[in-house]
């Protein structure tokens, strides 16, 4: 066996080893990966997903800096257990806006995909000032200084430039509105009309954490409360066969 | 001093390789090692051929055994269902006050409405039902809005307060802000909480509670009644009882009565099916605080 027997060159020459190693994954990774991107498949056609609103797209940020992704995951597996649980099993395109995606299986709290409306805004606030008040099992730490720390949105069009540079379609009108509907959210006396027409009905106007002033808080409640709640799963069927 | 080797065996071929004159066979691969591996490339064939796997042009090949995830798991569901669907039918249709009295129905109710409560309830209500602070004990046979089977059922099914109820039926009510909107001078406000302090306990000063019941009839007796007994139609709590709902400290009823109080609870028709709020709302009624049904309809 002719073809065999010239291994030796491989084994004895370092760099053509490796360049050949290297090659050989090269194509395992294409063929694994690559048909991901374009089979009709794997890319579900799913109506009401839409970019976050700049106060939700903040408080994913504070989600992220606190670490909340350390004992939490956003990704409802296709087992009974879990669509008892938490609802319905998460869809590709249901993160398809996340940067970085939120998936995982490390659950030391539940998983957080869907618990938008599940919980009022005091028991959020309730809940992440003290989480043993309301839960006395709980594990969970205290984020109570989240109410004590106010924001602007002066940068969060940079924000949602940024994203909009990685694929999330923020048209530029939502950047020019950026701060005005940031500001909008978290206040129902505000008229925001303009905040619901760009984002849709999804985009829930409250004084999230009950304190006259915009905090974090209201921030990563009004991202906590939109969780899981842009798909309408009772006009949506997924797909069974993908 | 170089070493030779003092039992090379001819019959086995050397690779040809040798340092400092040491030699190496080259021995065949064990055959069960290699049967093993062929095995694996075999089984690897079959299971790409059983299973989805090659990636084409639009979709990727199927497998012959058809198998998807999502299949697979609302198959498991509909299983438990269709095995539930006989008791479920069952507890909807049956009369909302007889179901703790037939043994059967209550025993599925005590089952299915545990799960519900342990999965959607418990981490407002406490996994024992015994509440917190802002969240009520649902133990007891204190209750804001009605224990019987019925309002039981009615408040799970549109929730407390919320704006999502698709009915618009949520139980709503909702207490003035005494001090924040300036409605009654700060020392009224203390007047009517030693008052209200006093019905259930001791006041912080005696002195404040002849002025305080005053200001209770003026301003909080229409929901609170006149004895401060509560009122259900409007989730108005009662206030002589030393149950408190957000704590009976000086500083917690002053700031009940000060900023108000908003309890919200999500509605649960949206999330759960009829079957599960019935099943739930037999689980609360059973927990110790269940009333019968007012004996004549009061209209
Ligand atoms: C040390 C791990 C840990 C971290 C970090 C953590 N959590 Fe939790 N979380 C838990 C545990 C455990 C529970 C379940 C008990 C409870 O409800 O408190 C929980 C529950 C929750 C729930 C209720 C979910 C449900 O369906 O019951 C929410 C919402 C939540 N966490 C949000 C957050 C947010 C937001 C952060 C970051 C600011 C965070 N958590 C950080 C451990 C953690
Ligand atoms: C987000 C927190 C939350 C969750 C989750 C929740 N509740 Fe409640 N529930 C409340 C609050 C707050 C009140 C009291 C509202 C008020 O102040 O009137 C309440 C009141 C009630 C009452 C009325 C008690 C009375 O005294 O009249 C019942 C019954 C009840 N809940 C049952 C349930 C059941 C069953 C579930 C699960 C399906 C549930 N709750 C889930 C927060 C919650
Ligand atoms: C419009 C009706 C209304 C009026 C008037 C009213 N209340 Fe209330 N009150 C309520 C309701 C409803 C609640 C329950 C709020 C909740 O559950 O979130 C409540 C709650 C309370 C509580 C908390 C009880 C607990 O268990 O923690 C106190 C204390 C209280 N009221 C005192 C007063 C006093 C004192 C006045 C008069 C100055 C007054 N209320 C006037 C409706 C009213």
């Amino acid at each position: 066996m002719a073809l065999l027997d010239k291994h030796k060159i491989l084994e004895t020459n370092a760099t053509l080893l490796l360049v050949g190693s290297f090659l050989v994954v090269t194509i395992g990774g294409i063929v694994e990966i690559a048909p991901l991107f374009y089979l009709d498949n794997t890319i579900e056609d799913v109506e009401g997903v839409r970019p976050y609103s700049p106060l939700e797209l903040t408080g994913r940020d504070i989600y992220i800096r606190e670490g909340c992704y350390v004992c939490h995951s956003q990704m409802i597996r296709p087992m009974r257990d879990e669509v008892e649980r938490y609802g319905h099993y998460s869809l590709a395109a249901e993160s398809k806006y996340d940067h970085p995606f939120q998936w995982g299986s490390k659950r030391t709290g539940p998983d957080l995909a869907r618990v938008g409306g599940r919980y009022s805004d005091e028991w959020h606030v309730d809940h992440l000032i003290d989480p043993q008040s309301v839960v006395p099992e709980s594990v969970m730490p205290s984020y109570g200084f989240l109410l004590d720390r106010p924001i602007e949105g002066e940068h969060v069009g940079e924000l949602m430039a940024t994203h909009r540079m990685v694929g999330v379609p923020y048209t530029d009108e939502m950047l020019e509105a950026a701060a005005a509907d940031f500001a909008a959210q978290a206040d129902p006396d505000s008229d925001y009309d303009g905040l619901i027409e760009r984002y849709g009905d999804s985009a829930q106007v409250r004084n999230f954490d009950g304190q006259p002033e915009l905090t974090e808080m209201d921030a990563l409640v009004a991202y906590l409360q939109v969780l899981g709640t842009m798909v309408d799963f009772s006009t949506f069927q997924p797909d069974e066969s993908r | 001093m170089s070493k030779k080797p003092t039992k090379l065996e001819k019959d086995i071929p050397t690779t040809g390789h040798s340092w400092d004159g040491i030699q190496e066979y080259d021995n065949p691969m064990p055959r069960w090692w290699l049967w093993t591996f062929y095995a694996t490339i075999v089984w690897g064939i079959g299971y790409t051929i059983a299973y989805p796997a090659w990636p084409l042009v639009k979709g990727a090949t199927e497998g012959v055994l058809g198998y998807s995830t999502r299949a697979e798991v609302q198959a498991e569901i509909d299983s438990f269902d269709a095995a539930n669907e006989g008791m479920r039918q069952k507890l909807v249709a049956a009369d909302l006050n007889e179901i703790n009295s037939d043994p059967e129905l209550a025993s599925f109710a005590q089952n299915a409405g545990g799960a519900v409560f342990r999965t959607w309830c418990a981490q407002c209500h406490g996994s024992g039902a015994a509440g917190a602070k802002g969240y009520p004990n649902l133990l007891d046979d204190d209750w804001l809005w009605g224990g019987d089977m019925e309002a039981i059922h009615f408040t799970i099914t549109h929730g407390i307060r919320n704006e999502d109820d698709p009915e618009g039926e949520a139980r709503y009510s909702e207490m003035p802000r005494f001090g924040t909107d300036e409605l009654l001078e700060s020392e009224e406000i203390d007047q009517v909480v030693n008052y209200v302090m006093s019905l259930s306990g001791e006041p912080q000063d005696a002195s404040m509670v002849e002025a305080g019941q005053v200001v209770f009839e003026d301003n909080c007796a229409a929901c609170h009644g006149d004895n401060a007994q509560g009122d259900r139609e409007q989730g108005a709590p009662n206030l002589s009882d030393a149950i408190w709902l957000y704590g009976g400290d000086y500083a917690d009823v002053r700031e009940s009565v000060y900023n108000a109080r908003f309890g919200v609870m999500p509605n649960w028709n949206t999330r759960l099916s009829e079957a599960e709020i019935r099943a739930v709302a037999a689980y609360v009624h059973t927990r110790g605080g269940g009333e019968e049904p007012a004996e004549e309809a009061s209209e």
